[in-house]
């Protein structure tokens, strides 16, 4: 007899979001990125549409990364050492869609630039570039409450996706997105009471849901990992049940966690399988947009994402 | 939880008043405010002193279709009465109500099957309101049986153990809530549960606080659909923590405003 599929189906659906405005939008973006829309549970296609692929941001620094390993630091060989060639190499060799730059260098202890510096850099970035950008503060949330306002207000009407928003500090990364058209990113430490909480708090300000990514904060293969894939998962399935309040995509800072790890720096593939096994389970659990840092891990979890939309 | 508003009721003045002033205004006015609090649906009743119902009905739900697709809880003793509302819905439609005499069930449950409806059956007959659980469970199990034998599926049936005022049944209330969950028990899939919450506390002081009382309580045991009032904002509030309690939402500080915003 032949196995019959028991199939869900779910009365709602993930936001779409989009990040990057062409010029039609009022931006300068060669193109722009979709992310979310879909009405089922990762990968299963048979129970709802997936409208989008989960797609990956190469990360790029505003200044030359210090702590990376050593492995990370060849793959972009000289250019790591000049941001703008180092997103050059990403857009022309590794043919990256989608920039994740972060402002490291406003951060007191990694040059402490000031928010001129920073915004004027941004500006600079986007005039050399197409590609869509998300861009994130130094994580320093006095430094980043002076500098990402005036990056936002650089970036105006290119509809980038900044970050990030965390539950005591929200209201002028939000005020920003808002009056500059960006998406936001709203970061919660593991814990989905705390993420459903800040989507709320976002939207009060009147930013929609459609304007929300959530990073749930993970951990990388051995660090957590599972912590982040379970609250994924329950916010999704609370979200395709009609809450919308989680119902935004998921941005996973894959790179920055997987090399972390000692195993990723043990020996030079380990680190670019560490960060593949890493990203690749998220996708499994929903993960709508990953932060990557290794080319070549790109390339086989993108290969790998082709081999899994198949069908 | 299913949420039916209870408002748009001939035994209110202002209701009363707008039929026979043929007032739309109040009316939707009335239906637009229930929906903006919670309500998933909306009863419609032309209440005890409409002289013409079967003009009535139709009015206050062509009414009422002109400013929401919620579904539409006709709401009549009389067969006839619910039928002139089938005619003019356009939204979806609950049939409230049919008893467990067969008679009733004759003539409702075709109009149900004809109209795509769900209906609505309270556990009474012509023997009069059941005095325990078993008499609720025997109606009930009858109801389901005739749904069964007669093509109508069990997930669009609605039963309504029928809530009595606490000052006049307080012996029954424990056995109604155990009904709610063994009414549930009756076949697979299982039949909806509904209660008129409002009956609770006819006639009683400190009306609002027993109906939420119970109403939290009826959700424990698995209660589906209560016709209430949405405006009640405490009643609302209750009702939002109990359903966080029993895990259908996920926890966050502002919960009840998360929910409101669904």
């Amino acid at each position: 007899m032949e196995t019959q599929l028991a199939l869900e189906k779910w009365p709602h659906e993930i936001s779409t979001v989009i990040i990057g405005a062409k010029n039609e939008h009022g931006g300068s973006r060669s193109h722009s990125i979709e992310i979310g829309g879909q009405k089922s549970l990762p990968l299963l296609f048979k129970e709802g549409v997936i409208p989008n692929k989960p797609k990956i941001a190469f990360e790029v620094w505003d200044i030359a990364p210090v702590d990376w390993d050593s492995e990370l630091v060849s793959a972009y060989g000289k250019s790591i050492k000049d941001p703008f060639a180092w997103v050059d190499k990403c857009v022309n060799d590794f043919k990256a869609e989608l920039l994740c730059l972060k402002m490291q260098g406003a951060h007191p202890d990694s040059g402490d630039k000031g928010a001129e510096e920073s915004a004027k850099f941004v500006s600079e970035l986007l005039s050399r570039t197409g590609v869509p950008l998300i861009i994130i503060g130094c994580e320093n949330d006095v430094k980043d409450n002076l500098i990402m306002p005036l990056i936002s207000e650089a970036a105006k009407k290119e509809r980038c996706l900044i970050g990030c928003a965390v539950q005591d500090n929200y209201k002028t990364l939000a005020a920003s997105a808002l009056a500059d058209g960006h998406t936001i990113i709203a970061q919660s430490p593991i814990d989905i009471n705390i993420a459903k909480q800040l989507n709320i708090l976002i939207s009060d300000i009147g930013l929609a849901f459609e304007r929300i990514v959530m990073d749930p904060t993970i951990g990388s293969l051995g660090y957590g990992l599972e912590y982040a894939y379970s609250i994924m998962e329950r916010a999704r399935l609370a979200a395709l049940s009609g809450d919308k309040s989680l119902a935004s995509p998921f941005i996973c800072f894959v790179g920055q966690e997987a090399w972390k790890a000692k195993e990723a720096k043990a020996s030079a593939n380990q680190g670019i399988i560490w960060e593949v096994i890493t990203a690749s389970s998220l996708i499994q659990s929903g993960a709508d947009l990953l932060v990557m840092r290794h080319p070549k891990a790109v390339e086989k979890v993108n290969n790998f994402i082709e081999m899994l939309y198949k069908g | 939880m299913f949420i039916i508003g209870e408002l748009i009721n001939g035994m209110y003045a202002d209701i009363q008043a707008a039929i026979s002033s043929r007032n739309k205004l109040i009316v939707q006015n009335c239906a637009l405010e229930q929906v903006a609090c919670g309500a998933s649906a909306l009863d419609v009743n032309c209440g005890p002193a409409s002289k013409n119902p079967l003009i009535d009905m139709p009015w206050l739900i062509e009414a009422v279709q002109e400013v929401t697709d919620k579904p539409l809880c006709l709401d009549s003793s009389k067969a006839e009465v619910i039928k002139a509302g089938l005619k003019v819905s356009k939204n979806k439609t609950i049939i409230n109500s049919t008893t467990a005499d067969e008679e009733k069930l004759d003539v409702l449950l075709p109009l149900a099957k004809q109209y795509n409806s769900q209906l609505v059956a309270i556990t009474i007959s012509k023997k009069g309101i059941p005095q325990n659980k078993d008499q609720r469970l025997e109606l009930a199990a009858n109801i389901v049986a005739y749904c069964q034998d007669n093509g109508f599926p069990v997930e669009d049936l609605y039963l309504d153990p029928i809530l009595l005022p606490v000052n006049v049944a307080q012996e029954q209330i424990k056995g109604i809530l155990e009904s709610i969950h063994e009414f549930k028990l009756l076949c697979d899939p299982s039949p909806k549960t509904i209660v008129g919450l409002s009956n609770l506390s006819q006639g009683i002081r400190l009306r609002s606080l027993i109906n939420r009382t119970f109403l939290t309580m009826s959700l424990a045991y698995g209660l589906d659909s209560a016709i209430l009032n949405p405006k009640d904002n405490e009643l609302m509030d209750a009702l939002i923590t109990a359903e966080l309690i029993l895990n259908k939402n996920i926890y966050c500080d502002s919960y009840l405003e998360a929910y409101r915003k669904k």
